[in-house]
């Protein structure tokens, strides 16, 4: 199955540029042609469940050539990934045509498509670093697409921020590099194991925190994603929110930590403390704003927390050699919720796109009664607001049920404590979405507005369905050991495991 | 020592990126940091007196032992190098990028002063 891994970056790597030959007349036959390479890629993508191998890029050996991996954390992101993807692009189809250069679009959206892949297969840090800024300046790109007064403004910021991170990512492989003699993450972790971590490498370690936290978006590093997500079209947000600043911060981060450094107390520490900060502030933040996607921004850095948290707390009970047990439950949650935010947080962004689309505004102030109009998206919104806020049975629910049960068992009650308030106040603030958007009086300009049809819905069904069904991964023994048990492993293992992989 | 040359020269450009007011004066902070880092990945694999990192056909035949002892002590690394390559590039098209976007923005608000670009608050 290893075989068909260059495939996630070579094929919407090669459409991207092949796309822009289309130009205006060619807008359609363009569109079928992404659409078809992003549905083709969560095909492969699900084939890939399960099953794991690594690649050698040019028959190369993996001692001194570049390496794709894929194990149980790969096919769940990569699963991830191209879901988003594939709905995104299918939402596209339609809403993209207020636009001008729509072929730029695609092929833009295609390169940071390419270079999420590659981050995730990726299996040494060098070439990480090439497809996180791939992935990088392709949403630098799009978020700035629409080139009016805010859109450029925000896309300077991110762009300022992310090159920051990277300099502080590339800084940190340097001294990685310089103090292993390796970039493979398996020989990199061989050779800490052996050598155990010295001032060089805590220096690297806390570039790492810094740059890839800047990536993710976690509390002190958080200013500019509340301007650039509701900066860009509508799906590219979804993309944005839903699975960017995961593969290339979270991802990334816990990859490293877990299986090139090895967990140990501090970084633990300094993790649940990134995660409590993002989610309490993230969701404070998010409640007092009136435009619709500033405010599912800012929810996007509160759930991000519930995944670092989630993630620090695995980290810290396997640190202290406590019960491996609690610490998989733990991850588990957090690698769970992951994947739920992807789609809720996306399908947010997609019904907000619709409503945009149908009113031309984003305060929500301004609307109302949008109920009668657009049926379909106010039940898609619906879905989506109550699986961020926990409500049972859709997805929500159940990751944030997990993540409570691993605080309360490894003893934190303060924690589990915050995770239930921070729930709470995401409830309290998406009932205020569905009160100011769809429920009250239909104001006077808004009398014509209507639903939007076509690829529009069909992309918000299928996330809509997959909240409601997605809780059957952890409900269903078989699916969770085929889908989400893997990728818990991978990180319970942490060295040994980036060992197994390479025959070390 | 030079590290910490180095070193200096990264934060001298972080530091111009953070306080820096103007545009393109943020741009050629975040240039300096990325040249920074640079540098520091090609000292990582210079060393004093190092030749080119390539065995030529009639080195061998003064004998392979002497020759593979005399590579290791003397030979240059040639992975920073080519890491250096790509590291380039990529900064070149993230600044290509940053350049159009600033003159986007003058463009449209007709200053590089970031006090005066203020539409996004929150």
């Amino acid at each position: 199955m290893s075989r068909v891994l260059p495939a996630f970056v070579v094929a919407p790597l090669v459409m991207a540029f092949i796309l822009p030959v289309f130009g205006r007349k060619g807008k359609a036959v363009a569109t079928l042609l992404a659409n078809l390479v992003t549905i083709s890629l969560l095909a492969l993508a699900v084939a890939c469940v399960g099953k794991t191998g690594i690649y050698e890029v040019g028959n190369w050996s993996s001692r001194i050539g570049i390496v794709l991996v894929l194990d149980g954390l790969t096919s769940l992101m990569l699963l991830a990934v191209n879901t988003v993807s594939a709905a995104a692009m299918l939402f596209s189809v339609r809403y993209m045509e207020q636009y001008t250069a729509k072929t730029k679009y695609l092929s833009l959206f295609l390169l940071m498509v390419a270079g999420m892949n590659g981050v995730v297969i990726s299996g040494d840090i060098f070439n990480l670093f090439v497809f996180l800024e791939i992935a990088s300046i392709a949403s630098y790109a799009l978020v700035g697409f629409g080139c009016e007064h805010e859109e450029l403004e925000a896309s300077f910021k991110y762009m300022v921020l992310g090159t920051v991170a990277s300099s502080f990512i590339l800084l940190g492989i340097a001294l990685v590099y310089g103090n292993t003699g390796a970039l493979n993450m398996a020989y990199t972790a061989k050779a800490i194991q052996q050598t155990g971590i010295n001032a060089g490498l805590a220096f690297a370690m806390s570039l790492f925190i810094a740059g890839f936290g800047l990536k993710a978006a976690l509390v002190p590093f958080h200013a500019w994603l509340p301007d650039a997500h509701p900066s860009a079209p509508a799906p590219i947000s979804a993309m944005l929110s839903g699975v960017l600043i995961k593969a290339l911060g979270i991802y990334a981060l816990s990859r490293l930590i877990f299986n090139v450094f090895g967990v140990s107390v501090p970084v633990s520490w300094v993790l649940i403390a990134l995660g409590v900060l993002s989610m309490v502030v993230g969701v404070f933040l998010a409640v007092g704003q009136w435009d619709f996607k500033r405010l599912l921004a800012y929810h996007s850095i509160s759930q991000m927390g519930y995944v670092v948290l989630g993630i620090g707390l695995g980290a810290l009970i396997l640190a202290k050699h406590g019960n491996p047990l609690w610490a998989s439950l733990a991850i588990l949650g957090a690698l769970f919720h992951l994947v739920n935010h992807a789609v809720f947080k996306s399908l947010l962004f997609l019904t907000s796109g619709s409503v945009e689309m149908a009113t031309g505004t984003r305060q929500l102030k301004k609307m109302g009664g949008l109920v009668e109009r657009m049926p379909y998206t106010r039940a898609a919104c619906t879905i989506a607001s109550a699986s961020i806020a926990g409500v049972p049975p859709f997805n929500g629910f159940w990751s944030k049920l997990i993540l409570v049960i691993a605080a309360v068992q490894a003893g934190f009650f303060g924690l589990a404590a915050i995770t239930v308030v921070v729930s709470l106040v995401t409830l309290l603030s998406f009932l205020k979405v569905q009160r100011y958007v769809f429920l009250g009086e239909l104001p006077e300009e808004l009398q014509n507005t209507r639903e939007n049809g076509g690829s529009m819905l069909t992309a918000m069904f299928f996330l809509a369905a997959l909240c409601m069904l997605m809780g059957l991964l952890v409900l269903v023994p078989s699916m969770r050991v085929t889908v989400l048990q893997p990728a818990v492993d991978v990180l319970i293992e942490g060295v040994s495991h980036s060992m197994k992989v390479a025959n070390l | 020592m030079l590290y910490a040359l180095c070193f200096l020269l990264f934060m001298i450009g972080l530091y111009c990126a953070v306080v820096k007011k103007n545009l393109v004066k943020i741009v050629i902070g975040l240039a300096i940091m990325e040249y920074a880092v640079n540098l520091f990945l090609i000292m990582l694999g210079y060393r004093v007196g190092g030749t080119a990192p390539i065995i030529g056909r009639s080195d061998l035949q003064a004998g392979a032992e002497r020759v593979t002892a005399h590579f290791i002590n003397s030979a240059v690394d040639p992975l920073p190098q080519a890491l250096v390559l790509t590291a380039i590039v990529i900064s070149l098209g993230s600044l290509a990028l940053l350049i159009s976007i600033c003159i986007r923005i003058y463009d449209k608000y007709g200053t590089f002063d970031i006090t005066e670009i203020r539409r996004l608050r929150g």
